[in-house]
């Protein structure tokens, strides 16, 4: 669990990123911190592994307060995946994913194997291992990025806008293997985007942030949308222009859903039995 | 090349008094300009000031250089420790601003992610940002090569062994192909060490090669293909 409490970040030339943030991020769980720019979400992310300092309050992960851990040695065990990978271009892809475990101590041979069956675990092919990052598309950058995240077995992962420079498709194909990794792993996962359909498609708890850190609402995807707090909520989510507001057509063949723009959006069954994305889809979907 | 083969002991004895002189020279600059360049990178007040100042050295005249350092440091006029440390400031003149500029070539999104990982201050320097700035340190490294294996002749008029003996001898005695044979050796020289540090650039950044090859490289022919077809 990652408690926020009262948490304010200041930045030297005065400006107020965030403002007394208080949140509770359960274990285990995804929580998404979404808004748009200047919202403060990166800075609330990196203020977890003290990569930004807080000018006030606390953060404490399972009760115990970040401030009294050495940075480097907390980082360590806090798995970080960001935008454009940020992996070493001198490494290769099989170092990139051993240095965590390498800098904990672990024998480099050592590392290098767990290495190997993490590149299994994103679905990297092991042909890839000795390519430097380079030499590798967007899309299994990213792949590599999240196996370098989990390779020191963290329990909690930060993932700051990871899939936001691939293309759709791309993206779509990295959320669904993150919602299987996360039913396989159980991490508790910190994740930052614009993209209220990514917030509400990954998250357990979504957190919708105006300017400044203040939290608009917070809630699971189906709490949002069923009641969204305030007008701002409403516009972020696109209810207000009609985006979230589906009906139904009776067909002869069944029922069909039809989205604002009136185009089908779907068939309307009973229960959605296929994976995890139906799952998720279940809890705001079809949860009347 | 009578006079050649009649002399090839004290050519080749040059030669190593040569590059027993500059070599050291040369890494010393090396080594040198590292904590300078890093001072220089580290912090933005310091960074014109310490770069200026590393430049001006290059101003000073060789000559009445190698004559002024044995009186600091008590060596005898015609040692070629007198040479080798005057080479390393003119080194340092050009390093440090090769070693800052390298430095500063490091991507500033790869050093955070190198830090949320939790390399400490230290580790990533020598793990992440000295080896990321390796392109830039090379050439400058060669350019120092170049200059430092030609400049090593100055020193001859003062008597101090190196290839540049085989030009001021060869003056004195007018024997033109001894002059010619200083010549072409210190150009040869200085070549044999600049390709070989090519060759160690190749060998300590694989990565830098690694871009013509793999996904983006095989794309390549095909793009061709579909152009000529």
């Amino acid at each position: 669990m990652i408690e926020f409490r009262d948490v304010t970040k200041r930045f030297p030339d005065g400006t107020v990123a965030v403002d007394e943030f208080s949140l509770i991020m359960p274990s285990r769980k995804t929580t998404v911190l979404v808004g748009s720019s200047g919202s403060g979400k990166t800075t609330l992310l990196r203020m977890i592994n003290r990569m930004v300092e807080l000018s006030s309050g606390s953060i404490e992960i399972d009760g115990e307060d970040t401030a009294t851990l050495k940075p480097v040695a907390l980082r360590r065990r806090i798995g970080y995946v960001m935008q454009n990978s940020g992996l070493l271009p001198h490494f290769t892809v099989l170092d990139n994913v051993a240095t965590v475990p390498v800098l904990n101590g672990v024998a480099r041979r050592e590392a290098r194997a767990h290495a190997l069956e993490l590149l299994d675990t994103v679905g990297l092919d092991r042909s890839l291992a000795e390519r430097y990052p380079s030499q590798l598309s967007g899309g299994q950058q990213q792949r590599v990025g999240v196996a370098r995240g989990l390779a020191a077995d963290p329990n909690i992962l930060l993932m700051d806008e990871p899939f936001g420079a691939v293309d759709p498709i791309v993206r779509a194909e990295l959320q669904t293997e993150l919602i299987r990794l996360q039913r396989e792993l159980d991490k508790t996962v910190v994740f930052v985007t614009h993209d209220i359909d990514e917030a509400f498609l990954l998250g357990d708890q979504v957190v919708i942030l105006e300017v400044g850190g203040k939290i608009a609402q917070v809630g699971s995807p189906t709490e949002i949308i069923s009641a969204p707090a305030n007008d701002f909520v409403a516009n972020f989510i696109g209810a207000e222009k009609g985006k979230r507001a589906l009906s139904i057509r009776k067909t002869d063949r069944g029922d069909i859903v039809i989205d604002g723009q009136g185009r089908a959006a779907g068939v309307l069954v009973d229960k959605i039995t296929e994976s995890g994305v139906g799952d998720r889809a279940n809890q705001y979907g079809a949860s009347e | 090349m009578t006079w050649i083969l009649n002399n090839l002991e004290l050519i080749g004895q040059l030669t190593l008094t040569h590059l027993a002189t500059a070599l050291p020279a040369i890494v010393l600059s090396f080594v040198l300009s590292v904590p300078i360049g890093w001072f220089a990178n580290r912090f933005h007040v310091s960074h014109g000031l310490v770069l200026t100042v590393c430049a001006l050295l290059y101003a000073i005249p060789s000559l009445p250089l190698f004559l002024v350092l044995p009186l600091f440091i008590g060596t005898s006029t015609r040692d070629s420790v007198n040479v080798t440390i005057s080479l390393t400031i003119y080194g340092v003149a050009l390093m440090a601003r090769s070693t800052a500029d390298g430095l500063a070539s490091v991507d500033a999104d790869i050093n955070q992610s190198a830090t949320s990982m939790g390399f400490s201050a230290w580790s990533r320097f020598w793990r992440v940002e000295l080896p990321l700035a390796g392109p830039v340190l090379l050439a400058g490294v060669r350019v120092v090569s170049v200059s430092t294996i030609s400049l090593t002749t100055v020193g001859a008029v003062l008597g101090i062994g190196s290839l540049g003996s085989l030009f001021t001898d060869g003056f004195q005695r007018n024997i033109p192909e001894e002059i010619l044979t200083g010549i072409v050796l210190t150009i040869a020289l200085a070549l044999i060490i600049d390709l070989l540090l090519v060759g160690l650039g190749r060998v300590l950044m694989p990565w830098t090669r690694a871009k013509t090859s793999g996904t983006g490289g095989a794309l390549n022919p095909t793009a061709r293909e579909a152009v000529t077809v």
